[in-house]
């Protein structure tokens, strides 16, 4: 056997390897990008087809009528109400979340006895849906008969009952809003500032004990907050981008029963004016164009909160 | 332990008390849906508060499963098909496509990583009505596969697997190699058996997410035929006349599988959320 077929043989034997690494590669790929690409692609380009479109009755784009679904919805109060509606709810619920899960992870960190149990306990609200704690929300927690467990509390103090959901003042059914989603996710956030507690390495506050730093808010301002800057990071981009997305509990809490429209009218997020629009009143064109102006809003907010916390620090925290 | 200071005892007493407040504050939803399903609709209303019925009426469960305008047998069987096709499937399609992104050299690698991570930036906001749109168009709208179909695919935990496997000891795959295993033979034999802590993590939080997830059952499961046992929950929330034991009934049958898998699977659970919360 000569030296020149040898190396052509062999040259022939990577080529073929190579031929059947790609060829895995994308037997591996295929189920799981063709998917990502049905099912997020496609609806992306449909919908911003579908958005330039007068679509009425129709999920079919084509009768195109350029940015007016967008100029209409940016004109019309109920849609401006509804972006209003979740900026209120945004900044309620993300710096509450922020503060109670942090304060749970703290307090349950440094307890010597019973940690599983408390840990446990927050976390297990989490197990629930939100369909089903609206639904606990509104026919029994804050129900606003003298039957409802609330009423029931403040009854006890001589106080009359509280419509805690149907009046639009004084606003309670922000307490009943941001209490339920209080309620089902500080136990997730609680989990991952917890992991990220552990990671502290001890010694950091044995030098600061050196260093005459005891004071407890001292330290937690000078080591432990930083050291948690990756896991904080965390917490407000995914707590900020469910807020903007918020649709259950609206649904469930304030939406009408039988024919009434109930008192979603106090507080419609733009998901469930999406909802409306498109769903029900048949406007896909209009409901397609609402779902990318709340994107590029969830864009804009998750853009400026990287900037302010600093892109590459979610990193170095680690 | 060290010895503590008086002023430190006081200031654990104190954070005890407050943590024990907060989980009586915790628990009293689940107390709650338990009472109401044990009592009568007049007991239910009574201005006279009462903590627990006296003779629990465990019959409210026995009305609701033989009511027909509920559902919620179709419901909890809808939910239990659609929640364990998504946890089978989509560990599945992830773990491949991760394993392929982290282990499988190829000149797509990094273009098809970068899609991944592109879609992973999608919000369910944008989607839903063109997904909708799509699905009465292929003709998904009130069927089960139309529910499941969309939820097979997520880039995050494609994006989770990757990580995973970047890490995932080298030694095993090249024991297969020497035996001649083929890259789907390693996956399959080797590598999946190895990731079962992760599987088991990610796919019970794949699971609960089904389970509970409302909005896009509600878009594209009109028909009672296709609804999940949330949409059977907000119906009776929404219906014309709400029979309060019957709604409660179901809200704890809605609620009691879950809290049993978190019970049980929390380890893998607090695994799945920090490993997923650190990789933002």
């Amino acid at each position: 056997m000569t030296t020149t077929t040898q190396t052509a043989r062999d040259g022939e034997n990577r080529a073929r390897k190579r031929l059947g690494t790609e060829l895995s590669f994308w037997g591996f790929v295929t189920p799981a990008m063709a998917g990502l690409v049905l099912f997020m692609a496609i609806p992306m380009v449909w919908g911003f087809l579908l958005s330039l479109s007068r679509a009425q009755n129709t999920i079919h784009f084509g009768h195109f009528i350029g940015v007016r679904n967008y100029t209409d919805l940016l004109t019309d109060p109920e849609f401006l109400n509804s972006l209003w509606t979740i900026f209120v709810f945004t900044l309620f619920i993300v710096p509450t979340t922020f503060v109670f899960s942090l304060w749970l992870a703290i307090a349950v960190h440094n307890i010597p006895r019973g940690k599983a149990f408390f840990r446990t306990v927050f976390f297990i609200p989490t197990a629930v849906s939100y369909a089903a704690a609206s639904l606990i929300a509104r026919m029994s927690f804050y129900s606003g008969q003298s039957n409802g467990f609330a009423n029931h509390i403040i009854g006890l103090f001589g106080l009359a009952p509280i419509q805690w959901i149907g009046t639009a003042s004084p606003p309670w059914y922000w307490l009943v809003l941001v209490s339920v989603r209080l309620w089902l996710q500080v136990g997730f956030y609680m989990i991952i500032f917890l992991a990220a507690l552990q990671q502290i390495p001890r010694s950091l506050y044995e030098a600061a004990a050196l260093d005459g730093a005891s004071g407890g808010f001292t330290v937690f301002r000078y080591i432990t907050l930083p050291q948690l800057r990756a896991a904080t990071v965390s917490v407000l981009l995914l707590n900020l981008i469910a807020a903007f997305q918020a649709f259950d509990e609206f649904y469930n809490i304030l939406g009408g029963s039988g024919s009434s429209s109930g008192n979603i009218g106090l507080a419609r997020p733009p998901l469930v004016y999406i909802y409306n629009v498109a769903l029900s009143s048949q406007d896909f064109g209009r409901g397609a164009a609402g779902g990318f102006i709340i994107t590029f809003i969830i864009v804009a907010f998750t853009l400026a909160q990287s900037r302010l916390f600093g892109f590459g620090s979610a990193k170095e925290g680690r | 332990m060290r010895a503590r200071t008086l002023g430190q005892k006081l200031q654990l007493a104190l954070r005890y008390a407050i943590l024990c407040a907060l989980s009586i504050l915790f628990l009293l939803p689940f107390y709650l849906i338990l009472r109401n399903a044990l009592m009568t609709d007049a007991q239910i209303t009574s201005p006279h508060w009462q903590w627990f019925p006296l003779q629990p009426h465990w019959e409210n469960f026995r009305e609701l499963f033989a009511d027909k305008t509920a559902f919620m047998w179709v419901g909890l069987r809808n939910s239990a098909i659609i929640a364990t096709t998504t946890l089978v499937l989509q560990m599945l399609f992830s773990s491949m496509a991760g394993y392929a992104l982290a282990r499988i050299p190829s000149r797509a690698s990094r273009s098809v990583f970068g899609s991944v991570l592109l879609t992973l930036m999608i919000p369910g906001a944008v989607t839903f009505v063109p997904t909708f749109a799509m699905m009465a168009w292929v003709g998904g709208v009130n069927t089960l596969w139309g529910v499941i179909a969309p939820g097979l695919f997520s880039a995050f935990s494609i994006f989770l697997f990757r990580q995973f496997y970047l890490g995932f000891p080298t030694e095993i795959e090249e024991a297969g190699m020497m035996d001649g295993l083929g890259y789907a033979g390693i996956y399959w034999r080797l590598v999946l058996p190895n990731s079962r802590a992760v599987l088991m993590s990610l796919g019970v939080l794949a699971f609960v997410g089904t389970w509970n997830t409302f909005l896009w059952p509600l878009v594209v499961g009109q028909n009672p035929s296709s609804w999940t046992v949330q949409i059977v929950l907000s119906t009776f929330l929404t219906g014309q006349t709400v029979q309060l034991h019957e709604l409660f009934a179901a809200a704890l049958v809605a609620v009691l599988p879950l809290v049993v898998v978190f019970l049980f699977m929390q380890r893998y659970i607090v695994e799945g959320i920090t490993f997923s919360g650190g990789k933002e």
